[in-house]
């Protein structure tokens, strides 16, 4: 959804990710296998999996921050903004980290400077990318913290991380990833070490800023129910691939990959108590374990050798893509007791 | 369910520092500040709330791994909230404990059949070393392992396997109770489905307690038979779990239900219920101590303490000056209806993975792979 000041005919792509492949030294195994993202303009998607399914990865190495002697991208064409960047030759050039594409972590305690200021900490990211004197930047901290609802912000300016709660702490994140008005934002786990009531509030106060900026949003999560919260389109992954992929109303509406109607299986409801939980059997294998052709294959209760072979990411309806050879399950098997 | 108490606190008040050492300078924590709560022989008793709320400190004090400043924790008509020696030998074969972090809490220079064996060799000396072998076996194979695992070491084993070798252990002296602090926040969904699937069977088949201290609402609801909502070290609500998710009674208890993200959204607006942030534990504000984040406050809350009272005939407290005049709670957002199609694919999925024959149409029926 888009403020009407933002809407235009056709969506304009911010970002787009073909193909990324990426392995880490020492491994036998690609860990992230083709993966695609596309993000356009005001639009928030959201990248689920487990842990262990490369969605982390897949932030870090478009922000170019996997260290290059630990991870090799074999793949992986980037277009942000009409630039092309072919990731396996090169990495997000640093003038753009920070400035097109910005990324808040899960952990905002460790993500922030202890010996610093917050001040001084949003004021060197603004003066990185845009110069200009110390009191320019102290006024744009001084915006931020405001934008993101921080209350007595001059105050705040001057205080140390330790000194903030956490809520605060990922509020002040958001402000130094936006500081330089960047097109994408990048959330990982933005929330999930924050309580429940205070979650409500950054997710609230990330769709709000979403609304006044059009900024694009890649949030990476484990929890289906923020997906359905904030998402405008949802990617599922599992082992490095993307298994399902479409706007969120009709993925959630109509799963169609094995993997993700176990995931909304398992998942507590609150309006269905005391039923049992179904469950995806089994554990996600190592790297180096990971089966070929679908990677979901060793846990999939309907796998047959079919599923050997790697099934491409189709369009069963406009823009909902499975990787599964037998979507829909229903016209394709019969389970008996 | 029996009204028979097996655990009981009784104005459990637990505080940090303030002692004048000087490791102890500074201000007190009022981590727990007066809980009472009773726990009935064979059901699952939820304690929930955020970070500290003080329901990790509850549940060391209720395990007796701290003792109480002040108050009493009563376990099967014994006090035991100074429990040592041979009462609290007695105690720690008769309740149990499950933690949060399986990679933590699991000796990794152990051997499962050692970790699982260790609690069998302190409460059942009189076994022999085969016998032992045995029963760590049966223990494994309850909790859904293979017997084989017990040579195996804990890095072998993923966050799942581990938690169910914790859980294990936890039942190896023949516990009455099981005490969980968060034993599925750790997990990821799937893994976590088949952990309070397993923890769900066991408490039926062995008639055991379980205590669960978890933030997770959604788990909450599916485990629990009642609840206690805690907030600021006091307990704001508690009942049949049933009964406070469908007409929560304490406006936190309603901020927390609405503060959920679930599969259906929600109608924007109806989110974000409370605002700003819980007070410190050490300068817990005067009378009701969530009237600086309650919408509904008054005058009198930020004077008077509301007791724990009363709500409903079946057994639901709420601690509010004003309960019964709020206004009722908007109701949970229902899991969206699925289509008939959806409806059948989810019927094939529960039916595939709860171990039915699958034929496919398509091709040959083949082995699964």
């Amino acid at each position: 959804m888009l403020s009407p000041d933002h809407t235009d005919a056709s969506p304009q792509t911010l970002l787009s990710l073909t193909d990324l492949v990426l392995r880490f030294r020492g491994q036998s195994n690609d860990v992230i296998d083709g993966v695609n993202l596309t993000v356009t303009r005001g639009e928030v998607l959201c990248v689920v999996g487990e842990s262990g399914c490369g969605k982390s990865v897949t932030a870090m190495a478009l922000m170019g921050l996997l260290p290059a002697d630990a991870a090799r991208i074999s793949s992986g064409n980037l277009e942000i903004d009409g630039t092309q960047i072919d990731l396996a030759r090169m990495t997000l050039p640093t003038q753009m980290r920070g400035n097109h594409l910005a990324m808040i972590f899960q952990e905002p305690m460790t993500s922030l400077n202890p010996a610093f200021t917050i001040g001084n900490q949003i004021e060197e990211a603004v003066q990185r990318h845009r110069g200009g004197s110390q009191s320019q930047a102290r006024a744009r901290a001084l915006e931020m913290l405001q934008r993101v609802g921080i209350a007595d912000p001059e105050q705040r300016l001057s205080e140390y991380p330790h000194q903030l709660s956490g809520g605060m702490r990922q509020r002040v994140m958001i402000a130094m990833a936006l500081a330089n008005d960047p097109q994408i934002l990048i959330a990982d786990e933005p929330t999930t070490a924050l309580d429940v009531t205070i979650q409500a509030q950054i997710l609230d106060l990330i769709r709000d800023l979403r609304d006044e900026t059009g900024m694009g949003t890649i949030m990476i999560t484990h929890d289906l129910g923020v997906v359905a919260e904030i998402a405008d389109t949802v990617a599922v992954m599992y082992g490095g691939q993307v298994v399902e992929t479409g706007p969120v109303a009709e993925v959630f509406n109509n799963p169609q990959h094995p993997y993700t109607i176990g995931l909304m299986t398992a998942m507590p409801q609150l309006d269905m108590p005391g039923t049992r939980l179904a469950i995806v059997p089994g554990t996600v294998p190592t790297v180096a374990n990971m089966p070929t052709g679908c990677r979901f294959r060793t846990r999939c209760a309907f796998a047959t050798h079919t599923c050997e072979t790697r099934p491409p990411l189709m369009d069963l309806a406009p823009e909902h893509g499975v990787a599964c050879h037998y979507a829909p399950l229903e016209t394709h098997l019969t389970v008996s007791a | 369910m029996s009204g028979d108490v097996i655990l009981e606190a009784v104005d459990v008040v637990k505080h940090f520092g303030g002692g004048g050492g000087w490791l102890s300078r500074g201000p007190v924590v009022r981590a727990v500040d007066g809980v009472s709560l009773a726990v009935r022989r064979g059901e699952t008793f939820a304690i929930v709330g955020e970070s500290g709320c003080g329901k990790s400190t509850l549940a060391r004090v209720l395990m007796r791994l701290a003792s109480p400043t002040s108050g009493n924790v009563v376990f099967d008509g014994r006090d035991v909230s100074t429990a040592s020696g041979t009462a609290l030998q007695t105690l720690r074969q008769r309740m149990q404990f499950i933690f949060q972090d399986p990679f933590s809490s699991l000796n990794p220079r152990m051997s499962v059949a050692k970790l699982v064996g260790e609690p069998l060799e302190v409460h059942a000396p009189e076994l022999s070393a085969a016998q032992r072998r045995d029963r760590v076996a049966e223990l494994l194979r309850k909790v859904g392992l293979r017997a084989e695992y017990a040579e195996r070491y804990p890095h072998e084993f993923s966050g799942g396997q581990r938690q169910r070798i914790g859980i294990a252990r936890a039942l190896a002296s023949g516990p009455k109770l099981i005490i969980g602090d968060e034993p599925v926040s750790a997990l990821d969904v799937s893994v976590q489905a088949q952990v309070i699937n397993l923890l769900g069977d066991l408490s039926r088949d062995m008639g055991l307690t379980l205590v669960i201290i978890a933030h997770d609402l959604g788990v909450i609801r599916h485990m629990s038979d009642r609840v206690a909502v805690m907030y600021l070290g006091r307990i704001v609500e508690s009942g049949p779990t049933e009964e406070v998710y469908t007409s929560p009674r304490h406006p936190y208890t309603r901020a927390l239900l609405a503060s959920i993200p679930t599969m259906g959204g929600r109608p924007a607006g109806t989110r974000a219920a409370v605002l700003g942030e819980m007070p410190s534990p050490t300068a817990p504000p005067p009378g009701c101590r969530f009237h600086t984040r309650c919408p509904h406050a008054q005058a009198l809350c930020k004077t008077e303490t509301p007791p724990l009272q009363g709500a409903t005939p079946h057994d639901h407290h709420v601690a509010c000056h004003f309960w019964d005049t709020l206004p009722d709670a908007p109701p949970l957002p229902p899991t969206p209806a699925k289509s008939a199609d959806v409806q059948a694919r989810f019927a094939l999925y529960r039916a595939a993975v709860e171990g039915g024959t699958v034929t496919h149409k398509t091709h040959q029926p083949t082995q699964r792979s």
